[in-house]
């Protein structure tokens, strides 16, 4: 038993053991569960992967004379404005204006809000154009300027929802290719897609959200950020397997971090293709080995864990609930899996190597004493389950 | 002794320009070589591309060539019509799958970085759209 203060004054002291989520696997088999767990007192967890739940805030300061920015765009993509006078938050699947979209199917989407923001952590110049109405406080009612991040007070990227503990492999049993977010899907089972790190992913590193939780200290492309909520979509309440690890969606983190202190290698705009635009973000969070049963979960291998194979050609979109099996992660990673019977070649979406990376990334951080670990102010709910939306008649009165 | 043949790929430029004659019917008639062609883009008062692959003798296609480069057209045999961005790669595999030749894979599977073999390319343009990191794009 280590508690987060004796794990963090060997931090600072930088005489840390840290591990990555996948060197801790064959740690743990060769030394054994007890012993591991005395000698390491952190493992480092990754992903990178597209995260559509992702945006900032911008401030862009004030202008002579002021403005009152009721609706912006940066770069011809729409910011929301529904915040105070020179806010702004960008989304990252916002499309530019004019963007045909899927008007000639499959649309290329080849430029959106993940794309100003990639721009914007190069350190590249953006363009703003707001529309006011005109306060007597706020006269302005028109601006056009060019910024880059330097020049903004604050850029928070606050994102709703990333990290998802798991997630369905796509497949397509229609005649016709589907274009999802999860990629392009040839007919006939013919790929199957899946985005997880896997091993390495952060919650499937701590399935019950023992250390990772609100308040708990991340690694977000580079600058250190904080799980401000849980996120949206979050339910712990899903199909587990034998070792408690879920076999589809479970929890999701709610991420924040001031992107000036971020690394263009971790923030990638994706088009994708007939879809829309997403960012790709590279996330690490150290696990603290408290006990030896927080090692044990966080020594999970891709063997054990488990993937919902679904179908995006008719199950996905209208949510039949009919799933067509389960496949590990080492399969999925060989890249062939079977279904029924059927070799079906597998891609990802989801950068292990970017993953490991990351995970290699933050060990060096800790063991340099640069990032200590930190108690969760409050857990992240193990037993919430996934509401769908009802489809209401209008209530009328009387 | 006969010379033996063999298979190379080119990548032909035609500057915006002017020639009338049927090239490629030529390089088969009068300089004896197979021709297969991957893809080409050749408008009538702009500049044109031209990807292939020559089957003959040495001699024959360094006739040929010579033959082709008299239009003015350049000939590159390093270059080829896709371009793969080894700085935008995310290593993210998702264009595995879809490219049928293995010339996008895995260098090693463990550490899971992706190679482009130029040489193994047939330029289907399958992964343009389908990496979603922009890494592939065609060069014309
Ligand atoms: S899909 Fe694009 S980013 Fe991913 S491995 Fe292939 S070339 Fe690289
Ligand atoms: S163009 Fe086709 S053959 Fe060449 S790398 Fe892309 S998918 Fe493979």
């Amino acid at each position: 038993m280590k508690t987060y203060e004796e794990i963090n004054a060997k931090i600072e002291a930088k005489k840390a053991v840290v591990l990555t989520a996948e060197e801790i696997i064959d740690y743990v088999e060769k030394k054994g569960l007890r012993a591991a767990a005395e000698e390491v007192d952190v493992v480092t967890t990754a992903t990178f992967g597209p995260m559509c739940s992702s945006g900032c805030f911008l401030n862009f300061g004030h202008s002579s004379p002021r403005i009152r920015i009721s609706e912006a765009w940066l770069d011809d993509v729409r910011a929301y404005c529904g915040i105070a006078a020179v806010d702004v938050y960008l989304g990252a699947t916002e499309l530019r204006q004019g963007d045909p979209a899927n008007l000639y199917h499959p649309g290329e989407f080849r430029f959106g809000g993940a794309h100003v923001i990639e721009k914007l952590v190069r350190g590249e110049k953006v363009q703003l154009f707001g529309l006011s109405y005109g306060t007597d406080c706020y006269p302005r009612r028109e601006i056009r300027t060019w910024f880059t991040l330097k020049d903004l007070n604050q850029a928070i990227m606050t994102n709703p929802r990333n990290c998802y503990q798991n997630y369905n492999v796509a497949v397509n049993s229609s005649d016709r290719t589907i274009y999802t977010y999860l990629g392009q899907l040839k007919p006939g089972l013919k790929n199957a897609t899946y985005c997880s790190a896997g091993q390495l992913s952060p919650l499937l590193n701590d399935p019950f959200y023992e250390t990772i939780g609100v308040g708990t200290r991340v690694w977000l492309a580079g600058a250190q950020g904080i799980v401000y909520g849980e996120g949206t979509q979050h339910a712990g309440a899903v199909d587990r397997g034998g070792n408690g690890v879920p076999v589809e969606g479970g929890g999701t983190l709610a991420l924040t971090a001031d992107m000036k202190e971020m690394d263009p290698r971790w923030v990638r705009a994706v088009s994708l293709t007939g879809y829309g635009v997403s960012l790709s973000l590279g996330v690490g969070i150290p696990i603290p080995v408290l006990n030896k049963e927080i090692l044990k979960r966080a020594a999970v291998r891709d063997r054990d864990i488990l993937a919902t194979v679904v179908d995006y050609a008719t199950d996905y979109p209208n949510r039949t609930g009919k799933t067509l099996g389960r496949v590990t992660y080492e399969e999925l990673r060989s890249g062939e899996i079977s279904l029924g019977g059927k070799k079906v070649e597998a891609g990802s979406l989801s950068s292990y190597r970017y993953a490991l990376e990351i995970a290699e990334l933050l060990k060096a951080e800790i063991e340099a004493g640069r990032f200590t670990v930190s108690r969760p102010v409050r857990r992240l709910p193990v037993d919430r389950s996934f509401r769908p939306l009802a489809i209401k008649e209008s209530e009328r009165y009387g | 002794m006969a010379e033996t043949a063999f298979t190379k790929k080119y990548f032909l430029y035609f500057p915006k320009c002017e020639t009338e004659k049927p090239i490629v019917y030529h390089l088969v008639k009068d300089y004896n070589l197979m021709v297969n062609i991957f893809r080409a883009k050749v408008t009538p008062e702009e500049e044109g591309y031209l990807v292939l692959d020559l089957t003959g003798t040495a001699g024959d296609i360094a006739r040929g060539l010579e033959f082709v480069r008299t239009f003015n057209v350049t000939v590159n045999e390093q270059s080829i019509g896709l371009r793969w961005d080894a700085e935008r790669c995310t290593h993210c595999g998702n264009c595995l799958p879809h490219c049928p030749t293995r010339a996008l894979d895995f260098k090693d599977r463990t550490t899971r970085e992706v190679r482009f073999d130029a040489a193994a390319c047939i330029e289907c343009l399958s992964c343009v759209a389908n990496c979603p990191f922009s890494a592939c794009a065609s060069v014309f």
